[in-house]
Formats: C-alpha cells, sequence, structure tokens
C-alpha cells in the first residue's frame, strides 16, 4: 500500500510581519502569506487546487480563492480544536495529495489575536459542554486551565518554576537572534521571569504565550513535482493526529491519568510509520502557548520518561547546541502566537539550512500542535 | 457571576445540587460512575443512567490562583481559589469547585496558602445552587 511517508513535500512558505496590531484585516493578511508562500515555491496561484486551515480561521476558502485567484479546487478541510489543528493541516493536504484528490494544497492561518477580542471574554459563547462545570467557579481562561494540569504536575513529579523558565528562556533567546519575532532584541532574566505578575498561578506572565496578529501559510506538492520547485523540498515524512480515549478536551481532569494527554496518541501512530526515532530528532518546534506544555510534550512524544520533562529542560537542554534546540524562530512564547503555524514554516527553515538560530546539518524536526486539546504533529525531514 | 448553562445530560446534577444533594450520574446496567454526564455509558454502551448520591467528602486534587485580566465580577474577587476535588467514594470522578470558608462565603474567603493537594475537603451549598468546598480541618 502506498502510504503517507515522504510522498509530498512542503515546498513554499510565507508570513506577513508580526505585532501587537497591524492594520491590515485577517483576510488581506491571509492574502499576502498565502501568496509569499505561493511566490516561496514558485507556484502560480491558478494551480492550487487544495486548501486547508482551522475552523477557528475567519477568512474562508471563497473568500481567499476568489481574492488571489486560485484554480478549481477540488480539496478542502478545517480542523477543529483551535491550536490543536495546525500540524492537521499540512496532514490532510499532504494525504489528499498522495491519494490524487489534489495535486497543490495551501494550508494558512490568519488571525488578529494581538489586536482582537480574547476569545475566553465571550459570556455568550459558553458551550455548555463542558463549561457549565468550569467557568461559573472562575475557571475562565486557557492559562486557567493548563495551570491546574501545571500544578499537579508539578506536585507529582517535583517539577519546578525554574523548569518552566528554562522553556520561556530557550525561546526568548532564539526571538533575539530572529528580527521577524515580536520579541526581537528583548532579552528575558530569571530575575524578570521570578519577579513577573502573576496570571494564574503556579504560572506567570512569561508562562504566557505571546498575543499576535499575524498570518503565515505554506504550500504542499507531491513529491515528484517538489523537485521541480525552488527551494529543498521538505518532506513530509509522518504525520498523526491524536484524540485520546476518554479525552475532555484542555479541561481533562477526569480520566484515569490527566496528565496524559492527545500528544501520547498522536506520537504513537507517529513514530509506527517513521523511520527514525526520538533520539535522531535534530530540532523541534513544540507548540507552547504555555511553558507548562513543552514538559508534558516532551514526555508525550518519547524524549523523556513520564515525569522527566521537567528535568529534561535543565542544562541548556532546549538551547542551541543542547539535546533539543526547541522552537528556533521564538515559538507562541516569543516570536508569535498565530495558533502555532509559525512552528510549521520554522520547521521548513530549519531543513532547508535558512534559519535565524540554525541547528548545524538538522535533518529532522518534530513540529507538534496544541497539546491539552485534540491535537497533531508532523515528522518533517530533508 | 457566570451561571451554568446546563445542556439536557448535565441538568439532573443542577437540579439536585439546587436542593443541597451531590449525585453523580451513574450507569444503571454496569453501575461504573460517569463525569461529565453523557448519554450512553461508555464501558458497556447502555443508555440507562441514574444519579447517584456521594457523600460529599472529597480530596484537592490541584487547585490554581487566577490574577487579572478577568471577567469584571471574577476580577473584583481576584486573588480567588479555584480547585479540582477528587470525590471519596469514587476517586475518578473530580469536580471544579472554589475552596471557601463557608456557604455563599466569597471566592476569596480562604487565603490561598492555606490550600494543600491532597486536603480533605467535603461540599456545601450556596444560594446560586453551585456546591462549594470547606477544608475538613479548617
Amino acid at each position: 500500500m502506498a502510504g503517507l511517508k515522504d510522498a509530498t513535500a512542503i515546498v513554499g512558505i510565507g508570513q506577513t510581519p508580526f505585532a501587537r496590531h497591524l492594520p491590515e484585516d485577517e483576510k488581506t493578511l491571509a492574502c499576502r502569506a498565502v501568496l509569499a508562500a505561493l511566490d516561496d515555491a514558485g507556484i502560480a496561484p491558478g494551480e492550487v487546487d487544495a486548501l486547508a486551515s482551522y475552523t477557528m480561521e475567519e477568512t474562508d476558502e471563497v473568500e481567499l480563492a476568489k481574492a488571489v485567484g486560485f484554480g478549481d479546487l477540488t480539496f478542502f478541510s478545517k480542523v477543529g480544536y483551535g491550536g490543536g489543528g495546525s500540524c492537521a493541516t499540512v496532514a490532510h493536504l499532504a494525504s489528499a495529495i498522495a491519494t490524487g484528490q489534489a495535486t497543490v494544497g495551501v494550508a494558512w492561518r490568519s488571525r488578529k489575536r494581538g489586536s482582537g477580542p480574547r476569545p475566553w471574554r465571550n459570556t455568550a459563547a459558553q458551550l455548555p459542554t463542558p463549561a457549565q462545570w468550569t467557568r461559573p467557579y472562575g475557571l475562565l481562561r486557557p492559562v486557567d486551565e493548563i495551570a491546574m494540569l501545571a500544578r499537579r504536575y508539578m506536585h507529582e513529579y517535583g517539577a519546578t518554576r525554574d523548569h518552566l523558565f528554562n522553556v520561556a528562556l530557550a525561546c526568548r533567546n532564539r526571538a533575539n537572534q530572529n528580527p521577524a519575532a515580536v520579541m526581537y532584541e528583548r532579552p528575558l532574566t530569571r530575575e524578570m521571569y521570578m519577579t513577573s505578575r502573576w496570571i494564574s498561578e503556579p504560572l506567570c506572565l512569561f508562562d504566557n504565550c505571546l498575543e499576535t496578529d499575524g498570518a503565515l501559510a505554506c504550500v504542499v506538492v507531491s513529491r515528484e513535482r517538489a523537485r521541480d520547485c525552488r527551494h529543498t523540498p521538505v518532506y513530509v515524512h509522518s504525520a498523526a493526529q491524536g484524540l485520546p480515549a476518554q479525552h475532555h478536551g484542555m479541561i481533562n481532569y477526569w480520566n484515569d491519568d490527566p496528565l496524559t494527554g492527545p500528544a501520547w496518541t498522536a506520537a504513537r501512530h507517529l513514530w509506527k510509520h517513521a523511520d527514525f526515532t526520538a533520539q535522531d530528532v535534530d530540532v523541534a518546534q513544540i507548540y507552547d502557548a504555555f511553558t507548562a506544555l513543552i514538559p508534558l510534550s516532551l514526555e508525550g512524544y518519547g524524549f523523556c520518561e513520564r515525569g522527566e520533562g521537567g528535568a529534561f529542560t535543565e542544562q541548556g537542554a532546549l538551547e542551541i547546541g543542547g539535546r533539543l534546540p526547541l522552537n528556533t524562530g521564538g515559538g507562541g512564547l516569543s516570536e508569535a502566537y498565530v495558533h502555532g503555524f509559525n512552528l510549521i514554516n520554522e520547521g521548513v527553515k530549519q531543513l532547508r539550512g535558512t534559519s535565524t538560530a540554525q541547528v548545524p546539518g538538522a535533518a529532522t524536526c518534530l513540529v507538534t500542535a496544541g497539546e491539552g486539546v485534540p491535537t497533531s504533529a508532523l515528522l518533517l525531514r530533508s | 457571576m457566570l451561571s451554568p448553562v446546563t445542556d439536557p445530560d448535565g441538568a439532573p446534577f443542577w437540579q439536585y445540587a439546587a436542593q443541597g444533594e451531590l449525585r453523580v450520574q451513574a450507569c444503571a446496567a454496569c453501575g461504573e460512575p460517569r463525569f461529565p454526564p453523557r448519554p450512553c455509558c461508555p464501558h458497556c454502551q447502555s443508555f440507562a443512567s441514574e444519579w447517584r448520591r456521594v457523600s460529599g467528602h472529597g480530596r484537592i486534587w490541584s487547585y490554581v490562583v487566577p490574577h487579572p485580566p478577568l471577567l469584571p465580577d471574577y476580577a473584583e474577587q481576584a486573588p480567588y481559589n479555584v480547585v479540582v476535588v477528587e470525590l471519596t467514594d469514587a476517586p475518578r470522578i473530580r469536580l471544579v469547585g472554589n475552596l471557601v470558608t463557608g456557604p455563599d462565603a466569597p471566592l476569596n474567603s480562604l487565603p490561598p496558602d492555606r490550600i494543600r493537594i491532597g486536603a480533605k475537603v467535603h461540599a456545601v451549598f450556596s444560594g446560586t445552587g453551585l456546591p462549594q468546598w470547606v477544608l475538613e480541618r479548617p
């Protein structure tokens, strides 16, 4: 059976500037990112026949297609669960192209989270389930929901705020190397971290991602077509989504083992179909809406054992030259928070050898989507 | 303050809570309790369910202390605590709530440094029909 392994490649990436406030609207930003990605690939908009994005994306396929001049579309897909859908957009395109349903796919995300509304402030759109069990008590924001798991994780395994700081610092250090990052030239110190204001104890300001306006896109084609494109192809080696049995979304307090989340499910499938293991990953782009998601993801994707995710961050492990250089563009914590799409494009840059914080000789990269919600992940290789 | 927006599965929980009773949904066929409530049993697929009364005793499984920015009613009381309580009668049933000094006390009535994971608590019921929690040994 012809599988997904290396059957497709990412051949174009594009992005707008990232900022707390951009003057243009989300639709315009989406058009700019998509056209930049197609230009990077050397593919005309009229050749595009497949699209994928997030259910939370506000620019729909019709608007995008008629604005930028796509051809006839034969595949279009949207993935749910916010940032959990990022990698799945590429995975859906890869599946469609590998099975002959389309030939040129574009995935994108455009969001004005920096200057726009916060979803948690919307009291009218309370979902009956599961919000009825949490929001009346003042568990209002994603940070509150994840802080609950973080506190339990720290209690159970002895992880500390210094471990979370290690995550924030690695992302900030990479952003300091990346002129496109919101936090370029804005260093972070341990003193700043330890004395910053609380958002939801045990998580402080620097444990939270940025609020950013911006858009990104990438282009996926077959491996045969990829050879004719402008840049070195970055192959989709393995891809997976993950929604574990008896999972409850971000408020995952109700199953047998709440500290194992969707990453574990995605990882099992991802590695089953890969020619290499976690120990062979040169660089990782791990979804970082909150620092506390990194230790959980390090365990879930098999970089360490249960309970060792905090200790894994010690001794510069996440820095360039460490065991697993992390979020080399700065991630959601320090480059831009665009529902994790910048992690996909940064993975491509690493495997092209063009990152602003290049890992020498990087040939394999793990990219993950939001942990804590139904998630997705990609293994990319050059 | 936000009140629960219930659905057909969750409504009985809130009806019992308004009467001062803590009950959880359980399968009427295989007996397994489940939370949050749902139409059928994930273990035996039976659609028959009952609402089983529990003692209201439990232990703190985890907690957070939110600080602003928050919705205005909550920002006024911040920092306050939100706890997850694991029920003694059904250890895999965990309820989100607030640890307070007594029924109808504000969300911030107990200093956060009094809260410990593992502390024994029991349910009390406020006039608004929300179950709340107090320390067994205040």
